[in-house]
């Protein structure tokens, strides 16, 4: 089994915890050699479960998974050669951290001065060669996340897998990270799986992102991809900031749909995830491709809308109306010298193509 | 402000800041100590006072002096060779005649420990000294008992002179002063007390040792099952805790018993004869078996604490890393749980050397450790000085043990919680 492009393969995985309900249900993945996967989610979706099938630490109670075409559900997880980097980086807090990094080595039974040079070699790479010495608690959360990250790496695994390996850092420090962590996968070309719940740390990062919920993938595509063409409401929803329509569809022409809002208004989208007339639906919209007062004529879509409020943000303006009956949209106004010069409460004119809006299911 | 206060830092009031910050203070400190007040003098009525005073009883030899202070006035100038003068007969013969009979009962306890046969001669004595009426003393008090010209008895009060003696410490550990204050070992028949020392430490040790074998693999058990089943079995645990500590032993004797509970079932599923059931009860098996019982919880609680705070990750990530589910047991998570093993080893070995009633009532002649000499004398023969000696000894014992750990492990790094 496995193709050559297949390095991990999820071959209908099923798992579930109480024989009652399925955490995972019907996992198909391809992922192929040195790719950057983020598997993204709300907690409880299952891709910490998925994770920990693929490290060992569960077993699936269906399906396979194959690593380079081998099966290895009955492989325990220290026979696996995965890297794994754990939430709070489960550094062993009685060694020291050239002692950590050593660890996975000597467990290999390499000779001494192969253990010192693989431990430096690595140590380097994350810049704390200086630090081989210290205690794991004697370093700041970044140090020890950087311990961690060469842990994972010094044994040269096949795969490294990591599970919200930054969720426990501050936002400056997490966007720091996020790039050294891309840099490093870049630099040594290793196939990654990441988990976590932060739709932006996964959009830095990944090669492809795949988006958990209730136990299945709801789509797997690059980042630029799952942003711009979600193919159902949740992924729309989950990933960025997102307007929703709700209506029913009135008519279908090719690739182009009509939905019809509760108040009557006809939005044309395009036809994403409907199937026929009458279907209901949530018409999807990003707040940045929705024009104010524009005075170019070329949007299929034009509508009256109140302000209800700005908020300001310094770059952009940030204004909720009232359109189409749904009076949590927005729409975000760009603080620049044609920044409209808009009041809570003035009526405005609201206008966006049919190539921005989505019809999607009703999420 | 005067010049002593100038240069340092005023407040906003022109008052020194460290008065101010005194001031402030000086409100939560009265209530700090009024707070830790009535368990200080608790402490130092129940345990300071009383372990001070078991100290100086162990060394103190004075009460005979105050009985016979003549005497050993006189004593002094006896140059201990041949028998003593008149004039020592004299002030004992009227310290006798003089003395109340139960102060001079008391004191003879004490000097029958330096030489047995003082009692019966005193006692005699005093009988008999009162038809006695004028001198010479010397040779009427032998006329009375030959024992008054044995220079033995005299040379033996030579130990009871000075007000502190260390006699009592010899005697813990099975030697003794002779008539001429130098250091002997006891008689034969009478060395009793070495031996105990090291059967307290054996079954100590041992106790600790099977405490920590059967505590260990529970507390893992507790420590990683989910909340509702780890309650339950925690329950188990504490369950001895609940019970009374002699009710425990009295069930104990019923279950290891020549006719007890475990006997029986043996015999009745044929793995014994009849004739060879086991002794497990009145020997030092038993004295093991209901201890380790009765400890396990010391065991059981501070490890669990401890190992409830070693994330389940460590393990993951060293089998990850590549470690068989041994080794990384032995390399990463037996080192975490060391805290919580030393602290459970200490809290059950403290409780067991010092074990009094279950060696008392399950020990039998064979299983008896020093408590229950400690108690034998404060309440049978009511030598109290060589019960303090005893306790004192133990209390060192503990304090160098401490010590040791202290330089080995580091006090810190204890966990009871």
């Amino acid at each position: 089994m496995g193709s050559s492009d297949s390095f991990v393969k999820f071959d209908k995985v099923d798992k579930s915890y109480d024989g009652e309900t399925l955490v995972v249900k019907d996992l198909n993945v391809d992922i192929p050699q040195g790719e950057f996967l983020t598997m993204l989610g709300p907690s409880g979706s299952g891709k910490t479960t998925t994770l920990m099938m693929l490290a060992g630490f569960e077993t699936p109670t269906g399906g396979e998974i194959y690593l380079e075409g081998e099966a290895i559900n009955k492989i325990p997880p220290n026979k696996r050669g995965i890297g794994m980097v754990f939430q709070n980086y489960a550094l062993f807090p009685h060694l020291t951290v050239n002692e950590n990094l050593a660890f996975p080595l000597e467990v290999r039974k390499l000779n001494k001065s192969d253990i010192e040079e693989k431990v430096k070699k690595t140590l380097d790479m994350v810049e704390l060669g200086e630090f081989g010495n210290r205690m794991p608690l004697q370093l700041s959360g970044g140090q020890q996340q950087r311990v961690a990250l060469a842990r994972s790496l010094v044994f040269e695994p096949r795969l490294v897998l990591m599970d919200e390996p930054l969720g426990a850092l501050d936002k400056k420090l997490r966007e720091q990270m996020q790039y050294e962590i891309k840099h490093i996968h870049e630099r040594i070309g290793i196939t990654v799986v990441y988990v976590t719940h932060d739709q932006s740390e996964a959009l830095t990062m990944s090669n492809r992102i795949a988006v958990f919920n209730d136990g299945k993938i709801q789509q797997i595509s690059s980042p630029d991809v799952l942003y711009e063409k979600p193919e159902n409401a949740f992924v729309a929803n989950f990933i960025g900031e997102n307007n929703q329509i709700k209506g029913k569809v009135k008519s279908i022409n090719g690739k182009n749909c009509v939905v019809t809002t509760d108040k009557g208004d006809d939005i044309t989208s395009l036809k994403i995830n409907v199937n026929a007339v009458g279907d209901a639906s949530t018409v999807s919209l990003r707040p940045e491709r929705v024009e104010i007062n524009s005075t170019e004529g070329n949007f299929e879509n034009s509508f009256n809308a109140k302000v209800k409020e700005l908020i300001y943000l310094g770059d952009h303006i940030r204004t909720r109306v009232e359109v189409c009956g749904n009076d949590q949209f927005i729409v975000k106004v760009p603080n620049s010298y044609k920044g409209a010069n808009l009041k809570e409460g003035a009526s405005v004119k609201l206008s966006w193509k049919a190539s921005d809006s989505r019809a999607l299911d009703l999420g | 402000m005067n010049e002593k206060t100038a240069g340092s830092i005023l407040t906003t009031e022109g008052i020194p800041l460290k008065v101010s910050l005194q001031k402030a203070e000086r409100r939560n400190k009265i209530r700090a100590i009024l707070l830790v007040a009535p368990l200080l003098l608790f402490i130092l009525f129940t345990f300071l006072i009383p372990i001070g005073d078991m100290l100086l009883r162990s060394v103190d030899d004075s009460y005979i002096n105050t009985v016979f202070p003549k005497t050993f006035k006189e004593y002094k100038k006896w140059d201990r060779q041949g028998l003593p003068s008149e004039e020592l007969y004299k002030t004992m013969f009227f310290e006798v005649k003089e003395g109340s009979g139960r102060s001079i009962g008391k004191a003879t306890t004490r000097m029958n420990y330096a030489k047995s046969g003082w009692k019966s001669l005193l006692k005699k004595s005093k009988r008999k000294f009162k038809k006695i009426e004028e001198g010479p003393y010397k040779e009427q008090m032998i006329a009375i008992d030959k024992r008054w010209a044995d220079i033995e008895y005299w040379k033996a009060l030579g130990v009871m002179v000075d007000p502190t003696t260390a006699g009592y410490y010899l005697n813990a550990v099975d030697l003794k002063y002779n008539v001429d204050k130098e250091v002997v070992r006891q008689k034969e028949n009478r060395r009793i007390y070495n031996h105990t020392w090291v059967k307290t430490f054996k079954v100590s040790i041992l106790v600790m040792i099977f405490c920590l074998m059967l505590g260990y693999p529970i507390s893992y058990l507790l420590s990683t099952l989910p909340l509702k089943y780890s309650n339950l079995l925690m329950i188990c645990v504490l369950l001895p805790f609940w019970t009374s500590l002699l009710v425990r032993t009295v069930a104990w004797m019923v279950m290891l018993q020549q006719k007890g509970v475990f006997n029986n079932l043996l015999v009745m599923s044929n793995i014994i004869a009849d004739e060879n059931r086991f002794k497990l009860m009145y020997n030092e098996t038993a004295t093991i078996i209901v201890m380790t019982q009765i400890l396990l919880p010391f065991m059981v609680l501070p490890l669990y604490s401890v190992m409830k705070t070693i994330s389940p990750n460590y393990m993951r990530a060293a089998l990850n890393l590549g470690a068989s589910p041994l080794h990384a047991f032995w390399k990463i998570y037996m080192p975490n749980s060391v805290p919580g093993i030393s602290a459970g080893c200490m809290l059950v070995f403290i409780l067991a050397i010092g074990y009094y009633i279950t060696p008392e009532l399950v020990g039998g002649k064979d299983g008896q450790m020093i408590g229950n000499w400690i108690a034998y004398h404060l309440k049978t023969t009511l030598n109290w000085g060589l019960s303090a000696a005893l306790g004192a000894i133990l209390l060192g014992v503990l304090t160098v043990l401490y010590w040791v750990y202290n330089k080995l492990v580091g006090i810190e790094n204890i966990k009871l919680g």
